[in-house]
């Protein structure tokens, strides 16, 4: 599994890139199969840690996605409402999701590394 | 993405899937593949070409003795005795109350011996309420564990077939069954399915599964046959409004309501549930199962989504899901019968947000995309 080297982990397999940019991992995109939609949420929707920003549907099942820090959403990925096969095929670049303000730059700090995902996920 | 610690069952056939790279999930006790490629790329293999599903968690039951067809008869709502030997039929088992305990395939082997598939998750239930039953002249086993099941379906299927026996047989017809000394073992082939498509369902010797799953993918190449997993199987059974045990179907809920009178005989003498199903024919009915597809780009429906109409809700979702050849959200609901005619308007509420969905005629793969 691709697990990226310059981003930081939730444990709830959403990843989080230095400038806010937030996407679910490789490992996630192939755990919930062929996504066929995806809910985003608002432009400036503030969020808690841990809180539902959005929910990406499978042909299986509906999955909520958590925001990784807490923060202002001050973009959505508008491409992945016209093709959600991007969550799937490129889930680090163009299948993101949403970008956030976090509200402390901190915060990023809690998540995990590239390699404490790697371990959780079982991936080496 | 959740974890049980449930010790769920394994098929014959769990070791291929683990080497085939299938993802394995949890579905009614079992531990069964819900993919190998993809969904909507099994889902397309088997519209336009052919697949194989594991369906060695389906039951099988032995019916024999003199007094079996009649016994039968009184059990399920079909007729038996308009089989003739090799035939089968889809049929229904109901409570006193006209509710449907399962529903299921019924085959005549020979004059008085008669095989049932039933569904993986009614095993137990099935058995123990035909046992509660069961006259002096009518013996029942249950073999679920004796066997293994495949399912090879898609246009495809009957070249397959050919290629598969070498000649040695004729393809069954539809609905009819056949048995064959194949792949290490009796094998019975029917030639039926839960898709749409044409297709054969296999039941060999549990010990035989895996080599009878290999010749199947080898003689399967040439038309490119792939490994399908429970996510296409729902997806395919939906797009044909074929009702899911559980889902669609219940203890509350008649054949009538269902939509399945058409395998319902009340002409054929008493049976379980009769009363209640000719009452409903002569007084009709309040609610019954229809079809529907959303309007326009929208998250897929579910299960027990909430139904509207004009404001008001009417109804819940039984099954739903993303249909790959309408590429549109589809699904079924019991609705009032004043709701249920083809073209009306209804709204799914879906994460608290309505989303207008029109009634359809059964089945939705008909339908232009």
């Amino acid at each position: 599994m691709n697990v990226p080297e310059d981003l930081r982990f939730a444990e709830s397999h959403e990843w989080l890139r230095a400038d806010g940019t937030v996407g679910i991992t490789d490992h996630a995109q192939h755990e919930l199969t062929d996504v066929v939609f995806v809910d985003l949420p608002e432009v400036g929707k503030q969020v808690a840690a841990g809180q539902v920003a959005c929910v990406v549907e499978s042909v299986k099942a509906a999955s909520d996605i958590y925001a990784p820090v807490a923060g202002t959403v001050i973009a959505v990925n508008e491409a992945v409402r016209s093709n959600p096969a991007l969550v799937n095929t490129a889930p680090y670049t163009e299948g993101w999701l949403f970008k956030l303000e976090p509200k402390d730059a901190a915060a990023r700090e809690t998540l995990k590394s590239p390699a404490d995902y790697r371990a959780q996920i079982g991936s080496l | 993405m959740s974890e049980s610690n449930i010790v769920l069952k394994r098929t014959p056939l769990h070791g291929e899937h683990v080497r085939l790279g299938g993802k394995l999930i949890g579905f009614g006790g079992w531990d069964m593949p819900v993919q190998y490629s993809g969904i909507i790329d099994e889902h397309h293999a088997v519209r336009k070409a052919l697949g194989v599903f594991d369906i060695s968690h389906m039951g099988q039951f032995f019916v024999e003795g003199a007094g079996a067809a009649a016994w039968l008869n009184r059990m399920l709502t079909n007729n038996v005795e308009r089989l003739a030997i090799g035939q089968g039929q889809y049929t229904l088992m109901l409570n006193e109350r006209g509710g449907v305990i399962d529903d299921l395939l019924i085959y005549r082997i020979c004059d008085d011996d008669w095989l049932l598939v039933v569904n993986a998750s009614m095993i137990d239930e099935d058995f123990a309420w035909m046992q509660s039953h069961l006259p002096a002249d009518v013996t029942l086993v249950n073999r679920s564990d004796d066997f293994a099941g495949l399912a090879v379906q898609g246009p495809k299927a009957a070249a397959w077939f050919d290629a598969y026996v070498g000649g040695k047989c004729e393809a069954p017809a539809r609905n009819h069954i056949v048995r064959l000394d194949i792949g290490g073992g009796q094998t019975f082939i029917a030639r039926t399915g839960y898709t749409g498509e044409d297709g054969f369902e296999l039941f060999c010797p549990a010990a035989s599964a895996v080599q009878v799953w290999n010749d199947v993918l080898a003689s399967g190449a040439e038309f490119g046959i792939k490994p399908c997993g429970l996510g296409a199987r729902d997806t395919l059974r939906l797009e044909m409004c074929y009702p899911l045990n559980g889902n669609d179907l219940s203890p509350e809920r008649t054949p009538i309501e269902a939509g399945l009178g058409f395998f319902v005989d009340l002409q054929k003498g008493d049976f379980t549930g009769r009363a209640v199903l000719a009452a409903q024919k002569e007084h009709g009915i309040e609610r019954r199962l229809v079809a529907f597809k959303m309007k326009g780009t929208t998250p897929p429906p579910r299960s027990h989504y909430a139904v509207y109409r004009d404001g008001a809700q009417i109804g819940e979702t039984c099954s739903g899901g993303l249909s790959p050849t309408l590429a549109a959200g589809i699904g079924m609901a019991y609705l009032p019968v004043a709701d249920a005619t083809p073209g009306t308007p209804i709204e799914i509420d879906i994460r608290g947000r309505r989303f207008t969905a029109i009634v359809e005629k059964k089945p939705l793969r008909k339908m232009k995309a």
